[in-house]
């Protein structure tokens, strides 16, 4: 099977974060359909990339794919370019996605029509440049995470990976695995000043 | 509800990647509906996931793949925002927490673990959670967390060597911590308790009577 790494390069260069929530906004406002292509040709391989990599087969892979784009058309009207980049969003529902289907049970998630719940403090100053800001800062720090806290990032989002599986992996006590997630957390926090 | 326990940042950041079991996320997913601060800190680290598919090494679709979404979309209804009314939660507690449990608390099935001590069992399979109710003035014996384990506290109050624990507090220890709770309410306290292994009644129920024992 060929891949498409130099393919997605190419579509990597040309298509700009605020170019893909600009076609998110499209595909919510106009339901339109080229919007979505472009946006399919983008995250499809990159989610279906994601998929192998957290260990899951063809099949899986193309079926998480194809379930999260279904979703991506029809909630399009939630996606909210204030909040995060369109793949942080598309990340969550994939994310959403293989957990419904691999453990047959949805993820418990917080519900903001629940009358108990508690909304956003309003938006003070940001703007959409913030989100697209944030993915270029997030990106920069986990480059520069040490190997031990690269490595725990990836078990934990890649391979979905309890804190109990992650120590039995790296044959590592229980509050060590805690300690690195937290370490390695707050340098990204506070690459995005989130440092309460 | 003024919150003042919070989930760890280690878990916040594993509820955000996928990797939290179905009990404990049913904690977290609670504690967010109260808490924007906790809920701004996981949206953060979703950003995480956002930067590595960005960046993933990319699979090429099979050939027939966007025609088939294609397809499913033609016949797909954008959803729109729920004008439903919604219900509230029981015990004061948003979903998905305040759904699961029972109005009538007492209606579930309780059974004495220990002096003052009783536990209940809510949900099946992987999404099992457990109660705990302590009455007035008892102690939980002291015990440490084998793996990961937290606690919601749904009614009453307990204070322990962390401080004191309300409604809505999240009890989110590392396996270190030995802690003795002590219901110091006028009501029973009643916590849910969520791990990230499946739920073994017949190896927590051992584990604190053994404790019990040793005082």
């Amino acid at each position: 099977m060929a891949k498409s790494s130099d393919i997605g390069m190419v579509q990597s260069a040309a298509l700009s974060i605020s170019e893909l929530n600009d076609l998110l906004a499209r595909v919510a406002g106009s339901q339109s359909r080229v919007a979505f292509r472009e946006l399919f040709s983008h995250f499809a391989p990159r989610i279906k990339g994601f998929m192998i990599k957290s260990g899951a087969n063809e099949e899986l892979a193309e079926e998480i794919v194809q379930e999260t784009m279904v979703t991506v058309w029809t909630k399009a009207g939630q996606f909210n370019p204030a909040k995060a980049g369109a793949s942080t969003w598309i990340f969550t529902i994939a994310r959403n996605k293989r957990i419904d289907i691999m453990r047959r049970i949805n993820r418990p998630a917080p519900d903001p029509e629940d009358p108990m719940f508690q909304p956003d403090p309003p938006i003070s100053g940001e703007d959409f440049t913030q989100a697209n800001e944030d993915q270029v800062r997030v990106r920069a720090a986990l480059k520069h995470l040490p190997p031990e806290q690269a490595e725990i990032i990836r078990l934990s989002f890649f391979d979905s990976m309890t804190h109990s599986e992650i120590a039995a992996q790296l044959a590592l006590p229980l509050g060590t695995v805690k300690s690195r997630l937290r370490l390695s957390f707050r340098k990204i926090r506070s690459a995005l000043g989130d440092e309460r | 509800m003024m919150i003042r326990h919070h989930p760890n940042e280690a878990t916040l950041l594993t509820y955000a990647s996928g990797g939290l079991s179905t009990a404990l996320s049913t904690i977290v997913a609670t504690h967010l509906g109260l808490c924007p601060s906790c809920r701004a800190r996981t949206e953060n680290a979703e950003k995480i996931g956002g930067a590595l598919l960005s960046d993933v090494e990319q699979v090429a679709m099979s050939a027939s793949a966007l025609d088939l979404v294609l397809a499913r979309i033609d016949n797909a209804i954008p959803v729109q925002p729920e004008k439903t009314v919604r219900h509230c939660g029981h015990h004061g507690l948003p979903a998905p927490l305040g759904d699961l449990l029972p109005e009538n608390i007492d209606s579930l099935r309780w059974w004495p673990v220990g002096p003052g001590i009783r536990q209940a069992r809510l949900g099946e399979g992987e999404e099992a959670v457990r109660l705990l109710r302590i009455s007035p003035g008892r102690a939980v014996p002291h015990h440490s967390h084998g793996g990961h384990e937290m606690t919601m506290i749904v009614s009453g109050s307990y204070t322990d060597e962390i401080g004191r624990f309300m409604p809505g507090d999240v009890a989110d220890l590392d396996p270190e911590v030995s802690h003795q709770p002590v219901s110091d309410a006028a009501t029973d306290c009643i916590c849910v308790i969520a791990t990230d292994a499946p739920l073994n009644f017949t190896g927590w129920v051992p584990r604190l009577m053994q404790s019990l024992v040793r005082i």
